[in-house]
């Protein structure tokens, strides 16, 4: 069974505005999504009406076979949310604001998991300070800390790497592979595309309310990537030779290399004819490269289909 | 229930009066002393006995209800208002609680700090006047009912508004004329005729009187009708909140 179950969700804002036109989704447990879309696409709508935040105006959506609104406290205690925004109290101390949330869902204190989640993710040492002393990453951290007060089965990341450095973002995604590895089922948003390219197990793209598509990461990639083959010349060309014609080739680097797209998955790459083709041609060749279109290209590609 | 979730939030909004605690003491008992110099002292002893009692004493219901309704109602107010202007309201609103929770706990905070502060006047206007208190299960049960009832009020109030000066605008355009002229400082019978009409329409007259019965037997309305005033203006804020949270009004789109 899934553990997020989505259908048909949807939500206009008072005013008119469709934030949502009818999100379908399912999730297994234990999977990561990345939900990527440009600002203003709807992602933080779509987790806000799971987590309560928002009453979404049609479909319906369960966490863990608890209906989202009818048995939203099954369904809540479930669920750890951490918000694009960063909403702390400046003089709570990072300590009492976690144990703060672990009280919100009801449970008892339980210091060895707070300090657990507090070393995983470097807070330790800050357990004293008030929120107000600390740097924007801390407290983005602070953020992850509470929603992972509860030990959630599922966890909404609304761009937690928004506004931390490097370094810090690796530590994060090691963070969420060590989630995965209990268990936890998370869905991510974020605008870099290395971050889902990285982390993700299945990748949903949404504009204007709509999801656009859900897809295995590396059938994606298979599915729409296409490859590139480079080839060096000796002597660089002028114009792409006659008998080169039909390939769709391109010059490059001033005539030095020859560009050749295709499809790796077509029924066939052409790529021996072409070799053939240049033999015949006279061509002589210093190198062969290829290279395979990323996320970032589909996904562009994606939104702009979808906004023509 | 969640009564965890309850005690969280409730001891949560209590620390911040905790860490306050000396301001929190203090100040009542700076205000109460004011008040009894300045009217106990120089006005009282140009007036005579109000009522069958001193007007030093006389002052003293008045002057706890003044507080306890002022403060219960900006702890309150100021107390969900908070979180909704910070935004940390999402952690309420994604957690698995429900709104009664949510009002008991805020609620709760806010009417304790004011049953808090009015027993800190009550002890030191002891200090001033001969106190007795002839009632004292009703004087506990209207200190209890207005401490509650008014944090229900200011906790819609906290709710509506959206921004600092909304939040002090109920309670000095209508709460404060409304206590002033509910009879604090003076019984209802002194006015002329036609004031002691329109004092009728205001609700805080039927606190204050019930509140002063307890302490004197003496009261300008019926003590059946003012129990009633202060549990119909619970049950109507009860009622709002509820509806509320029923709508998601300002905090729940
Ligand atoms: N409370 C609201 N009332 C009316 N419209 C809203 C409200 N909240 C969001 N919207 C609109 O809904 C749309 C989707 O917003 P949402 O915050 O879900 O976008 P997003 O995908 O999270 O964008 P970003 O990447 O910028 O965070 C936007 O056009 C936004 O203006
Ligand atoms: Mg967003």
């Amino acid at each position: 069974m899934a553990i997020i179950e989505i259908k048909d969700l949807k939500k206009t804002y008072e005013g008119g505005f469709e934030a949502l036109k009818g999100v379908s989704l399912d999730m297994e447990e234990g999977e990561i999504l990345a939900l990527l879309g440009p600002n203003g696409a709807g992602k933080t709508t779509l987790i806000s009406a799971l987590c309560g935040l928002i009453s979404p105006t049609g479909g319906a959506a369960s966490v863990g076979g608890h209906d989202i609104v009818s048995d939203y406290r099954a369904a809540r205690s479930l669920i750890g949310l951490v918000p694009q925004e960063i909403a702390l109290e400046p003089f709570q101390r990072v300590w009492d604001a976690v144990t703060f949330s672990r009280g919100l869902f009801g449970l008892p204190r339980d210091d060895a998991h707070i300090e657990s989640v507090l070393r995983q993710l470097s807070l330790w040492e800050k357990r004293r300070a008030r929120i107000m002393e600390l740097s924007g990453g801390m407290k983005r951290r602070v953020l992850i800390a509470k929603a992972l007060s509860h030990k959630p089965r599922v966890l909404f990341l609304d761009e937690p790497t928004a506004g931390v450095d490097v370094e810090l973002r690796r530590d994060m995604w090691e963070t969420v592979a060590q989630l995965k590895a209990d268990g936890v089922t998370i869905i991510l948003t974020t605008h870099y595309i290395e971050e889902a390219e990285a982390i993700a197990d299945r990748i949903g793209v949404i504009d204007k309310g709509a999801l656009l598509l859900v897809e295995d990461k590396a059938a994606l990639m298979a599915r729409m990537g296409r490859k590139t083959l480079l080839i060096s010349l000796r002597e660089p060309q002028a114009k792409v030779p006659d008998a080169l014609e039909g390939y769709g080739l391109e010059l490059a680097d001033e005539g030095q290399t020859l560009v050749y797209t295709y499809d790796t998955h077509a029924e066939r790459t052409g790529i021996t004819g072409l070799l053939q083709d240049l033999g015949e041609a006279g061509l002589k060749l210093s190198d062969l490269k290829t290279t395979q279109s990323s996320l970032e290209e589909i996904f562009v590609g994606l939104v702009k289909e979808s906004a023509a | 229930m969640n009564f965890p979730a309850i005690w969280t939030i409730y001891v949560h909004e209590m620390t911040r009066f905790f860490r306050t605690f000396v301001q929190s003491f203090i100040s009542p008992v700076i205000s109460t002393s004011l008040y009894f110099v300045v009217f106990g002292t120089a006005i009282g002893s140009r007036i005579q006995e109000v009522e069958g009692v001193s007007y030093g004493a006389f002052i003293v219901p008045g002057l706890i209800m003044l507080s306890v309704m002022t403060q219960a109602l900006s702890n309150a107010s100021f107390g969900i208002y908070f979180p909704k202007f910070i935004g940390t309201i999402y952690e309420l609103l994604s957690a698995p609680i429900n709104f009664l929770e949510i009002v008991l706990g805020y609620v709760g905070a806010a009417a304790t700090k004011a049953l808090f502060i009015g027993v800190v006047i009550l002890g030191t206007a002891s200090f001033f006047v001969d106190l007795e208190v002839q009632h004292p299960l009703a004087m506990i049960a209207f200190l209890l009912l207005t401490c509650i009832s008014f944090a229900l009020f200011g906790f819609i109030i906290g709710i509506w508004a959206d921004n600092f000066e909304q939040l002090q605008l109920i309670p000095l355009l209508v709460v404060t004329p409304l206590v002033f002229l509910g009879g604090s400082f003076y019984s209802i019978s002194m006015l002329p005729g036609i004031w002691q009409t329109i004092s009728l329409f205001n609700p805080v007259v039927y606190l204050i009187s019930g509140f002063r019965w307890s302490f004197y037997g003496a009261a300008d309305v019926p003590i059946l009708v003012s129990l009633l005033a202060i549990s119909g203006f619970m049950l109507l804020c009860v009622g709002i909140i509820w509806w509320i949270f029923r709508t998601g009004y300002k905090i729940k789109p």
